[in-house]
């Protein structure tokens, strides 16, 4: 149908573009976690698994890990509580307004991530808008200081960011969903609760598990947001990943944890599209 | 074979007087100002099986939705009994539909499909299992009860969902088109079939369609819908007899209409001259093409006659439907039994009982 050479001029560049800015860089730091520095601060290219093995023994690390995987995991389940029924009110319930309340779930993806995490700060701060609000209710007499600078911070500031990318995965699934099926449900005798739970829920989790997927890895890997709003309590892993690449010089140990973190990302992309496949029916 | 002649004799029986199960009162419908469904007034009995025939767009789904309770009319009701049954939600109503696509559910196994409705209402688990075995026995899927609805074919789907229809033991089952997806001979059986297992079970069967030789093969009883408003309700056999307007003579079978003038007791349409018993005026008559002869020469006395060339003809197996050309330029379809016409110049008749009037069939929109 298209010829030869078509085939390789539109297949060609792509594939070098991400052999060269993906694989590439891949590549050159799993041979970095494997090298050394030396104390003169230089890179030291023999091959060794000491950084596998600080990275297992220095509990800062495995510890800060846990963390961030707690954090992705508090944000993943919010955005799935905040995003699954805003979901199904556009794909059951929005009527005319649905490409209207859609665009609004899309609309603050273009807003810059930095503006919106900074919007935060001048709402989560000491003199910011939550607490001048709170203080002049006299809810409060003084600020709150576990608003800002802390892993509830952090939590909230990505749970507002990457909850349009669990809607937008729920929403699509919910709209698949033939709604005859809905319909015989109901002419069964399955009240709208049952017919919720035992049809539209199951049908929709391809949905959920690309959203949950989504939130999860995003956050998982967010280094600004705990940077930014974080303070000494909300350090995640990839704040760490920055310093040793950045001041601490320490590239192998940085490219160690990177190449975990992927191992761990990886996996999950794997699991999660095993069980999307699993609870999609032709 | 038995089943075949069960059918045979449901369609040439009239249907025993019964009492009514469903009373659609008035009913009407309109999407905005789109008018779907004017003033329908219709009556199922127990045990009946009643199809609602009619071309695309002529409201036929809306009422069957109507009575399940997906739609609300617009305006009058729907009794089942001495019970109201429009103000209640779909899943309080004792009606069942099996839909067009079977609506099966995906990610549940045939089963579990056919269990859903009693698990819904929450059975005991035994009386789930014992009924749901004999649900799946009834429609020969017991071999299949494990298997994805993707896995089966479209006629067992089609089984699946009238055990999961019939397993909850409706008073009334609602059918959408079931048999359009399948292909013309497993459609044939099937329609068979869903007429024996309508009078095994004996539930009302409310049954919609568009074809009309599938609904004169199954149903006590055809209502022919017509742009939101009922033409006739009638058995197959009075229908195709005594169709009531020129639209049911037309939908239903091949017909001629004569458009004639009545005078004292005599219709004159071209050169045709017959008696007739109804009030003067033009009239529209029926002429089935199998009750006009072709012959040759004189035979009965009182028969309408007028020669005729023969223009075309098209060969249907048993039969021939011969297009012939009247001397005053009126074409009428004949039907005559297959073999070669030797002859162009042919003679035309049938008995004046054979015309029926109609009425007109005003456009509407």
């Amino acid at each position: 149908m298209f010829s030869r050479s078509y085939k390789t001029a539109v297949t060609v560049p792509p594939l070098a573009w991400v052999a060269l800015f993906l694989l590439v860089p891949y590549l050159l730091m799993f041979c970095y976690s494997f090298w050394s520095v030396s104390p003169a601060q230089t890179i030291v290219r023999s091959w060794n698994l000491e950084n596998y093995k600080e990275l297992l023994h220095k509990s800062v690390y495995w510890e800060t890990l846990l963390r961030s995987i707690w954090i992705a995991a508090r944000v993943m389940l919010l955005s799935l509580l905040l995003g699954y029924p805003l979901a199904y009110f556009l794909s059951f319930y929005a009527g005319k307004r649905k490409d209207l309340l859609y665009q609004m779930v899309i609309i603050p993806l273009w807003v810059s991530y930095l503006v919106r995490a900074y919007a935060w700060k001048t709402i989560l701060g000491s003199d910011g808008v939550l607490n001048t609000l709170l203080q002049y209710v006299h809810l409060t007499s003084q600020p709150l200081d576990f608003l800002l600078y802390s892993p509830f911070a952090v939590v909230l500031t990505l749970t507002h960011i990457y909850t349009p990318f669990t809607v937008l995965p729920i929403y699509a699934s919910l709209e698949h969903i033939p709604r005859n099926l809905v319909e015989a449900s109901h002419d069964l005798g399955a009240t709208p609760t049952q017919t919720f739970w035992k049809v539209i829920f199951p049908l929709s989790i391809p949905g959920v598990v690309a959203g949950a997927t989504f939130a999860f890895v995003l956050s998982l890997g967010d280094f600004l947001a705990p940077l930014l709003l974080g303070g000494p309590s909300g350090i995640m892993i990839s704040n760490i990943v920055v310093s040793l690449f950045g001041a601490a010089y320490n590239w192998p140990l940085g490219a160690a944890i990177s190449l975990g973190m992927l191992v761990i990302v990886v996996s999950l992309l794997f699991a999660s599209e095993r069980l999307e496949k699993k609870w999609s029916f032709g | 074979m038995a089943t075949q002649t069960s059918s045979i004799t449901a369609t040439a029986g009239t249907p025993a007087l019964k009492a009514t199960l469903l009373s659609i009162r008035n009913v009407a419908k309109s999407f905005g100002r789109n008018v779907v469904l004017r003033d329908v007034s219709l009556e199922i009995a127990e045990g009946e099986f009643l199809t609602i025939l009619g071309e695309s767009g002529s409201g036929k789904t809306t009422l069957l939705r109507i009575v399940a309770g997906f739609e609300r009319a617009t305006s009058g009701q729907i009794w089942m009994g001495s019970e109201q049954l429009d103000p209640q939600p779909p899943y309080r109503r004792r009606v069942n539909t099996v839909f067009q696509n079977y609506a099966l559910f995906p990610h549940l196994n045939v089963e579990q499909n056919v269990a859903y409705g009693l698990r819904a209402a929450k059975r005991p688990s035994a009386e789930i299992q014992q009924r749901v075995a004999e649900a799946l026995d009834k429609v020969k899927m017991t071999a299949h009860a494990n298997k994805k609805p993707s896995k089966i074919s479209g006629g067992q789907q089609q089984r699946v969902a009238l055990a999961r229809a019939l397993v909850n033991r409706p008073r009334l089952l609602l059918l959408d088109e079931p048999l359009s997806a399948l292909d013309a001979n497993l459609r044939r059986q099937m329609q068979v079939e869903l007429k024996s297992l309508q009078r095994e079970v004996g539930i009302s069967f409310v049954f919609v369609t568009h074809d009309q030789e599938e609904a004169m093969v199954m149903s006590d009883r055809i209502a022919l819908l017509r742009s939101g408003e009922l033409e006739q309700v009638a058995t197959p056999r009075e229908i195709y007899t005594r169709p009531a307007t020129a639209y049911v003579a037309q939908f239903i079978g091949h017909t001629n209409l004569l458009r004639a003038q009545v005078r004292n007791g005599l219709a004159v349409s071209g050169t045709l001259t017959w008696p007739v018993s109804v009030p003067d005026g033009p009239t529209l008559f029926s002429l089935r093409p199998e009750n006009i002869r072709l012959t040759t020469d004189a035979t009965s006395n009182n028969a309408v006659r007028v020669p005729g060339r023969i223009l075309q003809q098209a060969f249907q197996g048993a039969t021939e439907l011969v297009r012939a050309q009247c001397s005053d330029g009126l074409v009428l379809v004949v039907r005559t039994a297959s073999g070669k016409l030797t002859q162009e110049e042919v003679c035309l008749e049938f008995s004046p009982a054979d015309a029926i009037p109609v009425r007109e069939s005003p456009e509407r929109n």
